[in-house]
């Protein structure tokens, strides 16, 4: 454990689940923060300010999402909220109010260190203050420079709209990106509750990109919340 | 201090109380004219009544610009009139729904036989006042003598005026109070002369007119016996009631037989009278003969309309079938009891009485202990005598076969004449010819015929041959016999053939009715029993049908008619959709247990006729009928047959509801036990995972030092198993409970359905391994209206019962596709999704009970689930307005299908966010 290994503060106030993150945590060479309370959370976050925050959503004293938004006012460290399922609610308002991303209680250590490193390097690239200018993952190809899509060795022909899609989700690859956010990036903050119009462009973008567009592998669904592109 | 009562209040609760529960009082104030101050005196009581402290309101009160009238209405609330556009101008009329709801206790209502506006819900104001009377208000309001049903006729005799806007007498009759404003003739005209009544010039052509002083005391005349006929009704119910002892004769009854003739309604309105100052109940009675299926088109017509009069004036009609009318009401009489026959004088010319008698005269002679009453029928013909049918085709046709037949007969006879043959027997050669036209081809072609045989026979047989001059005496008896043999047989064979038909037609209305009771004593199940009520009467009266139930709060849904989904049996040109507007006439007709519709006087706007289904125990539905000719059912008999098909059938529902309820409580029994056998069970489903994972978590602890690397992992992988298992089976709980509790909460979005089945096989994806899925969705599938978290989980459910219930290796197949439904309504398209698979199948008989609670498959089998992953996927369907069910398919394996209904507008992608002509290049 060095000093250069990244910084994690959790705010949890069930025992139990600290002590498995705690485990986890350690034995993949992280550091440590806890809080028990969103307040000492806070105060955490200014006395020793984390890479990466593990916030769960339903903690005694201050709502999860309150916490996300009081960190956001000053800070752009990586946030992931822990939920319960049949929140999908809570999580997109915890999303839309700035956190990176969401896993649902239960989860896996797996799933959670997978989430970690996305967010982890996001923040890292964010600091660089640029992106690759290839993204990759199996087969699909994007070349941000010259505006071009690759699925193997054959060029997709995308519209417009379908590319701005496909550009804000490798933005974000490997986290999830709400509905509302999409629209609002793809076709403007007035089209946040039209729906429809981006699961028509989904539909539309799989059937260019995915051999079967009913079983995706790179564009993924997350029922209720947004959608995520897979990126390892 | 003790609490008492506070009179007042306990007053105006019990007023409150019996408002509810009683029907509201009735007052007409009766007049034999305009302007006799009806409408003033009206008013005047009213204010008494609200100075004593009753809630009055005006409802409708004509002023017709009378100062004083004007300024008694001035005190009162006025309930706002409703204005009706029609064509072009828009008339005032009472609003009924404001007073229902205002619910005061007295109501002013002018005008009692006003004709509401095309459009009202009735058709008529004492319709309007009925339904007042009925919610326990009670009203007041104001008629002329001469708008009285029963006196209309003598109203037009005596003034020449035919007044249209008339009310049936039992509305007055069952008036509580009826007070007669009296005015001498003499006062009133001088009223009319200063312009009280009406502006100068329309009292200039009153006074020549209805306005006469004969007419005046006529009226007034009328007037004074109407109400000295109410007094003596009431006096005799007062005797009654007080148990005054006196003799009363046997209860009278009359029959009145009504003909074709034009003047069956003045005959009814007469034999109204006498019934009504008889006290007596009255029936009225057609005939129908082989006979009035020759009648044209208005004759018949005309009985339908004498025949409605009369029930509109408070007759039970009866129209029976027979051959001989005179029989046919005096055994119907005599079953009856009735004391009194009432007939018309007979219209036919004297010669023909003499001939072949009258049905009076043969009444008369044997109607034994029965009274006779014969009314005149010298009202003079008001219409003209109805035009003969015109000939068609046919019947030319006809007599070419006639001609035919007879030079055939000619043609037999000269062969046979070079035999010598005597004279009679070519006679007798014709007279088959003749015999056979007259069988054939009816009176006219075979009166034809006899005469083309005479002449035939005189031309080619009689000397001298070849002319037509007759020496032969014998040819005269011929022609006598020829014709009237001709005349004879055409007409027994005419009649023969209308009694055949006439009796098909009572057969086929008979044979439907059995039918229907025989398909209904033999279903079971309302779906079934409705799917069999509405083919037979769709059917019977060659109309459209559509039943309306009640489902939530008493609010009528047409069966059927959300998801599109009739059934087997029924086809689309037999049910039709209600509009929203006919949808509240069907909730009307509902509520008040009364007919209304097209056809009806209530609500006659309507598309269609709506009929109550009245079961022993209330209204069960309504039955909504659209015939398909629009007169069908003005004919009494027809309306009664579907009437006796309506009441078949809300028996038939009642009792499948009622078995229903049987059904359902026994089946609460049984939930109850099982779920008590469950509970058990469930506790033992929850705790096998945590003794699982208890167990191997407590090995790692305790025996951490003496355990290989290998039996670590497998322990460890035992805790992550069955923990999983138990999270979802805590999830199915909770679902579940949700369910149950009504918490969940249907979010519907458009979307398409291939992200939802992603979105299932993504999550199910490490379960799944290397299990073939085909999945298969056309292109061109529309968006889908659903919540696509509650869907997924539909999916993952019927997905997750497939891998538990087959074989590892067996394929498994998503389908979805448009389904066109049954019903009429295009707009309601549903998608239809299927997870079909190639395992075992599902046991016969347990197709429809895997979707119970805790119901599974080899029971005997290991704890591999609770058994409520189906339940919830047909409670979340269910929610969603679709159906969920499963089969097995042709060549092994089960197939799951769910419907999801496309009810609503889907939404537009717009056309500047659609680029696809502009394509994005690379450069």
């Amino acid at each position: 454990m060095t000093d250069s290994s990244p910084l994690i503060l959790i705010i949890e106030d069930e025992p139990q689940i600290r002590r498995f993150l705690r485990a986890a945590l350690h034995s993949h060479g992280y550091r440590l923060v806890e809080a028990e309370t969103a307040t000492d959370g806070l105060r955490a976050v200014t006395t020793h300010p984390p890479d990466l925050i593990v916030l769960d959503l339903g903690l005694p004293d201050l709502d999860g999402l309150e916490v996300t938004r009081r960190v956001r006012e000053w800070s752009r460290v990586p946030i992931i909220v822990l939920s319960a399922r049949g929140q999908e609610q809570d999580k997109i308002a915890a999303l839309d109010a700035g956190a990176d991303d969401y896993l649902t209680k239960p989860f896996g250590v797996g799933e959670l260190m997978a989430r970690m490193r996305v967010a982890l390097r996001h923040s890292a690239q964010l600091n660089q203050d640029g992106n690759e200018p290839v993204f990759q993952v199996g087969e699909l190809r994007v070349d941000l420079a010259r505006r071009q899509v690759w699925l193997a060795e054959q060029e997709v022909r995308l519209t417009p709209n379908e590319y701005k899609l496909l550009i804000v989700l490798v933005q974000h690859a490997g986290k999830v990106v709400t509905h509302r956010q999409l629209l609002r990036e793809v076709w403007g903050p007035g089209y946040t509750s039209e729906s429809q119009y981006l699961r028509v462009y989904v539909g539309n973008l799989r059937h260019k990109l995915e051999c079967n567009p009913a079983r995706p592998r790179y564009l993924l669904t997350e029922p209720g919340v947004g959608y995520r592109l897979v990126d390892e | 201090m003790e609490h008492r009562p506070d009179p007042d209040k306990l007053l105006a609760r019990m007023r409150e109380e019996e408002q509810q529960q009683a029907r509201g009082k009735l007052k007409v104030f009766f007049g034999m004219a305009a302007g006799v101050g009806k409408t003033y005196a009206m008013l005047e009581t009213a204010h008494q009544r609200k100075r004593e402290g009753v809630d009055v309101v005006a409802g409708y009160v004509e002023t017709h610009r009378r100062q004083e009238t004007e300024a008694l209405l001035a005190g009162l609330e006025i309930i706002p009139r409703h204005v009706v556009e029609y064509r072009g101008t828009s008339l005032e009329e009472f609003n009924l729904d404001a007073a229902l709801n205002r619910r005061p206790t007295l109501i002013l209502v002018d005008e009692l036989a006003h004709t509401n506006a095309p459009g009202s819900r009735h058709a008529k104001r004492w319709q309007d006042i009925e339904e007042l009377l009925n919610a326990g208000i009670s009203v007041y309001t104001t008629v002329n003598v001469q708008h009285l049903e029963s006196l209309n006729d003598v109203v037009a005799q005596i003034t020449g005026v035919i007044v249209r806007e008339t009310v049936p007498d039992w509305v007055l009759e069952q008036a509580d109070e009826v007070e007669l404003i009296d005015l001498p003739p003499d006062d009133l005209l001088q009223r009319l002369r200063e312009g009280k009544i009406y502006l100068p010039q329309q009292a200039e052509r009153a006074i020549q007119s209805f306005f006469r002083k004969g007419n005046l005391i006529a009226l007034r005349e009328l007037a004074l016996r109407r109400t000295a006929d109410q007094v003596d009704v009431q006096m005799q119910d007062y005797r009654r009631d007080h148990a005054i002892a006196e003799t009363w004769p046997a209860n009278e009854r009359l029959l009145v037989c009504v003909g074709p003739g034009p003047h069956g309604a003045r005959l009814v309105r007469a034999a109204r009278r006498m019934a009504a100052r008889l006290r007596a109940g009255w029936l009225v009675l057609y005939v129908e003969t082989p006979r009035h299926l020759r009648l044209p088109e208005n004759e018949r017509d005309r009985v339908v309309q004498t025949l409605r009069l009369a029930e509109q004036l408070g007759a039970e009609t009866v129209t029976l079938s027979g051959q001989n009318v005179a029989e046919e009401v005096l055994s119907y009489a005599r079953q009856r009891n009735v004391t009194k026959i009432v007939a018309g004088k007979p219209e036919s010319p004297r010669w023909r009485e003499l001939l072949f008698g009258s049905v009076v005269d043969s009444i008369v002679k044997n109607s034994g202990l029965i009274d006779v009453y014969v009314i005149s029928g010298d009202f003079g013909d008001t219409e003209p005598p109805p035009a003969p049918p015109p000939e068609t085709a046919r019947n030319w046709l006809h007599y070419l076969w006639a001609f035919v037949i007879i030079e055939a007969c000619t043609a037999v006879s000269w062969l046979l004449f070079r035999y010598n043959l005597e004279f009679s027997i070519l006679v007798m050669i014709y007279l088959v010819g003749v015999v056979a036209v007259a069988t054939r081809f009816g009176r006219g072609p075979s009166i034809f015929a006899a005469v083309l045989s005479v002449m035939s026979l005189n031309f080619f047989f009689t000397e001298p041959f070849f002319t037509l001059a007759v020496n032969d005496v014998r040819l005269w008896p011929s022609l006598v016999v020829m014709l009237l043999i001709g005349v004879i047989i055409s007409t027994l064979t005419v009649r023969t053939r209308q009694q055949a038909e006439a009796a098909r037609t009572r057969e086929r209305r008979t044979a439907a009715l059995y039918e229907l009771s025989r398909d209904f004593a033999s279903t079971r199940g309302l779906e079934n029993l409705l799917q069999a009520a509405v083919k037979h009467i769709s059917t019977t009266f060659e109309s459209r049908i559509v039943v309306l139930l009640p489902v939530e709060n008493n609010k009528l849904q047409p069966w059927g008619g959300v998801i599109g989904w009739w059934g087997t049996t029924v086809e689309e040109r037999m049910v039709y959709a209600p509009d929203a507007g006919d949808q509240g006439v069907a909730q009307w007709v509902y509520e008040h247990g009364q007919m209304a519709g097209q056809g009806t006087d209530t609500l006659p706007g309507a598309e269609a006729l709506y009929m109550p289904l009245v079961g022993s125990r209330g209204t069960v539905g309504v039955l909504g009928v659209l015939p398909g000719q629009p007169r069908r059912f003005q004919e009494p008999e027809q309306l009664h047959l579907l009437e006796t098909f309506a009441s078949q059938s809300a028996l038939a529902l009642e009792r499948a509801r009622l078995a229903n309820e049987a059904q359902q409580a026994q089946l609460q029994i049984e939930t109850e036990r099982l779920r008590n056998s469950l509970l058990s069970s469930v506790s033992h489903d929850l705790r096998t995972p945590l003794a699982a994972i208890t167990g191997a978590a407590s090995s790692l602890l305790d025996e951490a030092s003496s355990l290989d690397t290998t039996t670590r992992a497998e322990l460890a992988q035992a805790v992550y198993d069955e923990a999983g298992r138990l999270n979802r089976l805590v999830g199915n709980l909770l679902d579940m409970t949700r369910l149950e509790s009504g918490a969940l909460q249907v979010q519907k979005e458009w979307q398409p359905l291939e992200e939802v089945v992603g979105a299932a096989l993504t999550r199910l994806h490490q379960h799944l391994g290397n299990r073939p899925v085909v999945t298969d969705m056309p292109p061109d599938l529309p968006l889908v209206p659903l919540d696509g978290v509650l869907i997924e989980q539909v999916l993952i459910n019927l997905l997750e019962n497939a891998l538990k219930y087959t074989p590892a290796d067996s394929p498994l197949e998503i389908r979805a596709y448009l389904s066109q439904p049954r019903g009429s309504q295009p707009a309601l398209q549903s998608v239809t999704v299927e997870v079909a698979d190639r395992g075992p199948g599902i046991p016969h008989g347990d197709e429809g009970r895997i979707f119970e609670k805790f119901y599974r498959v080899n029971e005997v089998g290991s704890g591999r689930g609770v058994g409520l992953g189906l339940t919830i996927c047909k409670g979340i369907v269910e929610a969603h307005g679709g159906q969920i069910w499963a089969e097995n398919r042709p060549g092994g394996g089960s197939v799951f299908r769910f419907t999801l209904p496309l009810d609503g507008t889907p939404p537009k992608i717009s056309e500047e966010l659609q680029v696809t002509s502009n394509e994005f290049s690379a450069a």
